[in-house]
């Protein structure tokens, strides 16, 4: 038993209590004030608990569903597209990787981990994107800058297929006939889903959490916005006319706070519903995905 | 003699065709880390260019180091790499005490539902995206409606504060919110490595009669220190660069708080493609990889003298 002092134990499980409630609370504020009518938000602010419970927000939302849903479907779009391309490029890559008998295998072993170590920045990556490959405004934009091809799993897929997937049984099958790509997907891959598993879970929420990608590369193209992205402009919109109060914008146009806050819940639910079943796997991904895996 | 050569390259040539089909599954993974990691990293040479769209990327003229004299010429150059190094120094310290500090409280809860249960709840705010923690932060800081202002500081008597017009308070602001952030993340982390040590050290040093702060000191901290150096030394190596997220979306992209907001990477992306101020942001983009390439390697070396076995290459 670590610890066995029962005061500092008891005061160190206070303490975790109070931060347990200081990651839900915030959330809690958003959520309530999301269910507390216009008028009582303008009077008292936002607070934990509605003084004036009201659906309108989210009547108002239903009525303009489209926007939401096809935010939404972009989203979705995005995130499958993205996270298939990106695992399956992963693999081929770290499974020729992961052979010691490859030619010129240290060259693109350093090849790979150099760009973990040194990177143009964002200036010439947005000029190549828009300059050379023309992606502005395209679905492209927010599937390929940055998201599509991780280093660090490209090293940590090679690394467990050396661990875990015996040379013998790749020779085998190699001796018994069978290609290099069959050989991949019926051996080498079946022995790693959990690997798998794991880089598909970070890299769809690396793609359902991105925004920057439609920021930089979405110019006037909006029904290509993703849900982050459609949160982002209706906020930024408001931050605009606080700033700068421009008469072009009315405010009327702008979705009022228990509106927005009901967006932003919209937005939130989703993953905090499906998070408890992935947590398990989401623990594991951060801690075999910072400290060498 | 020469025969034998000439078999030996045929053979060989036999030997590499069998590894054709591995290296055409290579093939987009290259062509990507091509466009999208060796391509840019050409680009750098951008820096040193006057470009002009109208003309092309490789045919605008050279300029030297004008870029970085208007860069220099101003105070940004100076406040953005402040602001950057400042920020990521307080996040490095405040971040990685804190971590051990909860992973330390993770690993003194008994109940194993509430110790199941907290480590899923800290790690919401790391799993959300910056635009949705940018609404809480927005729900706290309203000028007109916020919590703070209607809530809380009405109970000591304050007046309402205009958050988002105020550069003072950010410094506080951002290490609040990032900390809140990620402290699941480094919590987890070091939790996972406390989790790994024999508990007979604790019961034994119980019996010998030493205390809390003893145990801490000579069993707990001592296991962790691989994971600390580790993590700080990492994020030493990312010392230039800091989260576009954070410094550009939390404070709203608000113009009057860039004295304390402003990194090198919102520079970068305000001078790039707000401003049109190209030169600049190309300078500075320039040292930020130069200087953050520096700081890997030393970093890396760094490890490599303290501690061999958790360095990065």
């Amino acid at each position: 038993m670590t610890y066995s002092n029962k005061i500092f134990r008891f005061v160190m499980g206070f303490i975790m209590l109070l931060l347990v409630l200081a990651c839900i609370l915030p959330f809690l504020l958003l959520i309530a004030s999301s269910f507390t009518s216009e008028v009582a938000l303008a009077q008292n602010g936002y607070s934990f608990i509605p003084s004036d419970f009201s659906l309108k927000a989210y009547k108002y939302i239903w009525s303009v569903k489209e926007n939401i849903f096809r935010a939404y479907g972009m989203s979705f779009l995005v995130t499958g597209i993205g996270t298939t391309i990106s695992v399956v490029m992963t693999m081929l890559f770290a499974y020729p990787l992961s052979r010691k008998d490859l030619p010129g295998r240290k060259t693109l072993s350093f090849i790979v981990f150099f760009t973990m170590l040194f990177n143009g920045g964002f200036v010439p990556t947005y000029l190549v994107y828009t300059r050379i490959f023309n992606i502005t405004d395209t679905i492209w934009a927010l599937i390929a800058p940055y998201l599509l091809m991780n280093a660090f799993f490209v090293i940590m897929v090679r690394t467990y297929i050396n661990s875990n997937v015996p040379n013998e049984v790749i020779e085998a099958s190699m001796i018994d006939g069978s290609s290099e790509i069959h050989t991949l997907i019926n051996i080498v891959a079946p022995l790693s889903k959990p690997i798998i598993g794991t880089i598909a879970l970070m890299t769809s929420i690396a793609y359902w959490n991105n925004w920057t990608n439609g920021v930089y590369f979405i110019q006037t193209k909006r029904s290509l916005y993703g849900i982050q992205n459609y949160l982002n402009s209706i906020l930024s919109n408001i931050a605009f006319l606080q700033t700068h109060s421009d008469p072009s914008i009315k405010i009327t146009e702008l979705p009022s706070v228990s509106i927005r806050m009901a967006l932003a819940v919209i937005a939130l639910l989703p993953i905090l519903i499906a998070y408890p079943f992935f947590q398990k796997s989401f623990t594991k991904g951060i801690t075999i995905g910072s400290v060498k895996g | 003699m020469k025969e034998k050569k000439v078999k030996k390259k045929k053979m060989s040539f036999l030997k590499k065709k069998r590894y054709i089909p591995l290296y055409l599954m290579m093939l987009p993974g290259l062509i990507y880390l091509i466009v999208n990691n060796y391509m840019p990293m050409a680009g750098l040479a951008l820096a040193f260019k006057k470009v002009n769209y109208g003309i092309g990327l490789f045919k605008s003229p050279w300029c030297n180091l004008q870029n970085f004299n208007f860069l220099f010429h101003t105070s940004d150059a100076f406040l953005i790499f402040r602001n950057t190094i400042l920020y990521n120094l307080t996040f490095i310290i405040l971040g990685n005490l804190l971590g051990i500090f909860v992973a330390i409280g993770l690993d003194c809860i008994h109940n194993k539902f509430f110790k199941k249960f907290s480590q899923v709840i800290i790690l919401i705010p790391y799993l959300l995206s910056t635009v949705i923690i940018s609404y809480v932060v927005f729900a706290f800081l309203s000028g007109n409606n916020g919590f703070m202002n209607m809530t809380i500081l009405p109970l000591f008597g304050i007046e309402p504060i205009s958050w988002y017009n105020n550069a003072q308070y950010w410094p506080v602001i951002l290490t609040i919110v990032y900390l809140w952030m990620t402290i699941g993340y480094s919590s987890i982390l070091y939790y996972s490595t406390l989790i790994g040590i024999d508990k007979t050290y604790y019961e034994a040093a119980t019996v010998d009669g030493s205390g809390i702060w003893s145990q801490i000191r000579y069993i707990t901290l001592p296991s962790l220190r691989p994971t600390i150096t580790t993590l700080v030394l990492l994020s030493v190596g990312r010392i230039c660069y800091s989260d576009f997220g954070l410094f550009y979306q939390i404070p709203m992209n608000s113009g009057l708080l860039y004295s304390t907001t402003q990194t090198i990477d919102t520079y970068v992306y305000r001078g790039l493609l707000q401003l049109n101020d190209i030169g600049r942001s190309t300078a500075g983009g320039f040292l930020q990889s130069v200087l953050g390439f520096i700081c890997v390697l030393a970093a890396n070396a760094v490890i490599l003298k303290i501690d061999k076995e958790n360095s990065l290459f």
